[in-house]
């Protein structure tokens, strides 16, 4: 039988995962410097923890990979957790309301139903939610922490992009249009179909025409253009005030901190469930992630009225992206070559005393063909012969010696040149 | 070049016939006395022909079993609403066969609109024949809570008690009563032409098709225009004044029916059926409710706890048994009629005479993959398992399951009661799964009304003592 794959899931072999961990630490490196705490949610919750209005877009909601439990009878249906946002925030509701301020990260899988396989169903993530602070300079913090993160893998010429769905909101509101029809532009827009909803308003308010695309087809990359455009849209939109104060605040401070960024409107894509700043990272057309404010979440779930932000890093791309990454191949293999049968134990002693030491001592089981490892250490048993042979592989020089302790020697020697073992 | 149509049976038989025989096509074995699932065309010998029941077109015609099928665009949507890149066309309105489909509310539950629905916050429990559709009408109206119990059929008769919504089909003609308030309507189906996508880009079956289209518009629909009679304002006369105390029945539509009269009537237990409200018959019982619904969907009302008891097949509640092995529905009582055996059928071509006879095949891939069909999913699904048939694929079907063999799936699991049926169709039983018989089934779970529990301790010890006795 032809074994297969599922459907849009893939493998991550040995290249692949020591890819993964890279990315892993140097996310969880960067996250536990600036104070966050690990967490980790299940993978299967109940599909009503993503349903209400407030979290997400029925378009999202259409490819959530949802199915009856061993309790289906009663017709609750459970999902493959299809973001991690709402999860953190029903974990932080259940069990760290009373703590008020929880900084928190994880590293999960997301799931989402496609049909064709052609999409990846299955996708990892590393994000951070701020559950408890309103303070602009939280959203700054959760961006900053993002770039670190993006600096730590070497992965440069980022581009940051930010909007605001409390804008956009707002903005909907102000032109009169139903709450059903908000609602429905709003999810469009997040789903990141902005052009078609731009000209869908300009077509219904030609009035506003020059004031939305003073708003959506500009661009900017200081606080000044907000300041620009707070002129213009208030003397339209008097009530659209408090939203763009609060993004001209972290535009502000984010150029007080040196940070480059282009205010794009039409870049607003993102979940329902925002609700201030939207910013994304991009190289190019590729986009690593993003995040936003969400302050109406928590409330909506019943966890009183708290507010919060987070991104999250697509693991996928920061993968493809790095170039460096720490080789996990144990750089000594021990090749038993003594077929007298006599040393079946040595390989395993000389192993333990060389990871006693810090090394990664690898058995030679039956490799075939040429291998990795920077040394190869074969143990001889033919009378006139040493023991041991030490085979520098990036050299190609053998050594021949007499004892384990010689071996440990030669190793150590090199370890203390920079050239170690493991 | 073969074409292969899909036609439906059942309400969609006869006017399907007529507008095949105005296409110009000979037909015999198309109609209501035929046993034949394979209809003859007598002037186009390249069209073969096939009659499923009308739930399984789509499907059918989507795996690429079938270039072209007749159906309803109801199950259609129902397939699309799920699987949208599903390599369905659909190619023509036939326009014919009419029937809405309507979310509808019992007064009871107070929702008289759609807007009541978004407020709220409680579960919001929605009955129907159709899954799928009912679930994405519950994610765009952002339903915060709901819960959909899929139906073999008879939605309309769950509200008010058993769920809050149904999503019903409604044809033309329809009397909606039972106290329902249709909220809106989601769907205005009508009998659709539909094609394989590779069969639409890569075939032709222009001859079939022109004569196909030529036809349907002489048959415009005039006199099926929407006549709908709604008596929404009309109260079930069977609800129980004190609803906590009464003990809620299900008896089983369909042929059941009739034996399961006859049992209670020995046990000296009278059913009155009115015409009006034939679903919601009135006993001789104080206190006793009974609602008539399909056996299939018997256990998991009762695991819901919106049944007390049902009378049903000991076939259907293993099948729900077998998917939630936690459920709380449990047999009560073996009733001794309506004796069938499941057993697994394969074509009499087929040289295999056990399961066991499947593996090698299916080891050496000269059979890539088994398909097995039936109404008993779950009971398919263990089967294969069981008896070590890898891989395997099931079929679920809605009936008229014998046509799937041999072209369309290589084993059914099916009931008998004689052998005879399945000896017609040039099929032959090659293991018998198990016996089932009628069943008292109940839950698990206790009743806290004391009065409730006294109703269903009796009702129960009449139906013993009547099984005694016989």
């Amino acid at each position: 039988m032809e074994t297969q794959r599922c459907k849009g899931s893939k493998d991550l072999l040995h290249e692949d995962m020591a890819r993964f961990r890279h990315v892993e630490k140097a996310f969880r490196s960067c996250c536990l410097q600036w104070g966050y705490k690990e967490i980790r949610t299940p993978t299967l919750e109940y599909l009503h923890l993503f349903t209400s209005t407030g979290t997400l877009t029925p378009n999202m909601l259409s490819r959530v990979y949802s199915f009856l439990d061993w309790d289906g009878w009663s017709g609750e249906r459970v999902v493959l957790r299809p973001d991690s946002t709402i999860p953190a925030a029903r974990l932080y509701i259940e069990n760290l309301l009373q703590d008020n301020l929880a900084k928190l990260f994880y590293v999960e899988d997301i799931f989402s139903f496609e049909e064709t396989g052609k999409e990846s169903r299955e996708r990892w993530q590393c994000g951070a939610e701020m559950m408890g602070s309103a303070n602009p300079s939280a959203d700054v913090e959760l961006i900053l922490l993002a770039l670190e993160t993006l600096a730590q893998l070497g992965i440069s010429e980022v581009k940051l992009y930010l909007s605001h769905a409390g804008l956009i909101r707002a903005l909907l509101h102000e032109v009169g249009l139903a709450p059903s029809e908000q609602s429905r532009l709003f999810d469009r827009i997040m789903d990141g179909d902005t052009t078609a909803v731009l000209q869908r308003l300009m077509a219904e308010k030609p009035e506003l025409r020059d004031t939305l695309s003073l708003l959506f087809e500009l661009k900017g990359d200081s606080p000044g253009f907000l300041q620009n455009l707070r002129a213009s849209l208030l003397e339209v939109f008097p009530k659209l005030e408090a939203n763009i104060d609060d993004f001209i605040v972290i535009t502000q401070l984010l150029k007080d901190l040196g940070r480059n960024y282009q205010i794009d409107m039409a870049s607003g894509k993102g979940f329902e469930y925002y609700t201030g700043v939207l910013f994304q990272f991009r190289i190019g057309e590729k986009r690593l992630g993003g995040g936003g404010r969400y302050n109406d979440l928590i409330p909506l779930m019943g966890g009183g009225d708290i507010p919060a932000s987070g991104f999250a890093l697509d693991v996928d791309q920061l993968m493809s992206l790095t170039r460096s990454w720490e080789d996990t191949t144990p750089s000594i293999l021990i090749r038993n070559d003594d077929n007298t049968g006599k040393n079946e134990s040595l390989p395993f002693e000389i192993a333990g005393l060389l990871r006693r030491v810090g090394g990664a001592a690898d058995l030679d089981q039956g490799y075939t063909g040429e291998t990795k490892h920077r040394w190869i250490l074969s143990i001889r048993g033919s009378k006139g012969k040493s023991a041991f042979l030490l085979t520098d592989q990036l050299s190609g020089k053998a050594t021949e010696l007499d004892s384990t302790s010689e071996v440990l020697g030669i190793l150590q020697v090199a370890n203390a040149s920079k050239t170690s073992p493991s | 070049m073969q074409v292969k149509l899909a036609l439906p049976k059942g309400r969609l038989l006869r006017p399907t016939g007529t507008i095949l025989q105005e296409s110009g096509l000979e037909l015999s074995g198309y109609d209501e006395q035929s046993r034949s699932y394979r209809p003859q065309c007598t002037n186009f010998p390249d069209l073969f022909l096939k009659i499923f029941n009308e739930r399984d077109i789509p499907i059918q015609v989507a795996v690429g079993n079938y270039d072209l099928g007749i159906c309803g665009q109801d199950w259609v949507e129902e397939l699309l609403s799920k699987y949208g890149s599903s390599a369905v066309v659909k190619v023509k309105d036939l326009g014919y066969g009419k029937r809405d489909l309507c979310v509808a509310a019992g007064r009871a539950a107070r929702i008289t609109s759609i807007d009541d629905l978004k407020t709220r916050t409680e579960t919001i429990r929605i009955a129907t024949e159709y899954p799928n559709m009912a679930e994405l009408f519950a994610l765009n109206l952002r339903l915060r809570r709901f819960s959909i119990f899929p139906l073999w059929g008879g939605a309309e008769i769950y509200p008010p008690e058993s769920a809050d919504l149904a999503l019903i089909s409604l044809t033309p003609d329809t009397l909606l009563n039972y106290g329902l308030l249709p909220l809106t309507s989601i769907l205005c189906s009508s009998t659709f032409l539909i094609a394989h996508r590779r069969s639409w880009e890569s075939k032709d079956m222009g001859f079939l098709l022109d004569r196909l289209c030529t036809a349907a518009k002489m048959e415009e629909p005039g006199s099926e225009g929407s006549k709908r009679v709604v008596d929404s304002t009309k109260k079930p006369s069977s609800l129980p004044t004190q609803q906590d105390s009464a003990l809620w029945l299900a008896l089983p539509d369909g042929h059941q029916q009739e034996p399961t009269l006859e049992f209670l009537e020995k046990a000296g237990i009278k059913v009155s059926y009115c015409a009006q409200e034939p679903r919601r018959p009135s006993i001789n019982l104080e206190g006793v409710c009974i609602k008539v619904i399909r056996p299939q969907d018997m256990p998991l009302q009762v695991a819901n706890g919106n049944f007390d008891l049902a009378i049903t097949g000991e076939d259907w509640l293993y099948d729900h048994l077998y998917r939630f092995p936690s459920s709380p529905a449990k047999k009560i009582l073996s009733l001794g009629y309506g004796k069938v055996r499941i057993v697994s059928v394969v074509s009499k071509k087929l040289p295999f005479n056990s399961p066991e006879d499947f593996r090698v095949p299916l080891r050496k891939q000269s059979l890539s993959t088994l398909r097995i069909a039936s109404e008993y999913i779950n009971i398919a699904d263990r089967y294969a398992r069981d008896n070590h048939l890898s891989p395997y694929r099931l079929l679920p079907t809605w009936g008229a399951s014998e046509a799937f063999l041999p072209e369309d799936a290589d084993m059914l699991i099916e009931n008998t009661q004689t052998g005879r049926t399945i000896a017609q169709h040039n099929l032959k039983i090659i293991d018998t799964l198990f016996e089932s018989s009628a069943c008292l089934i109940g839950s698990a779970r206790t009743v806290s009304n004391e009065s409730r529990q006294k109703r269903i301790d009796k009702f129960i010890e009449i139906l013993r003592q009547t099984v005694e006795k016989n």
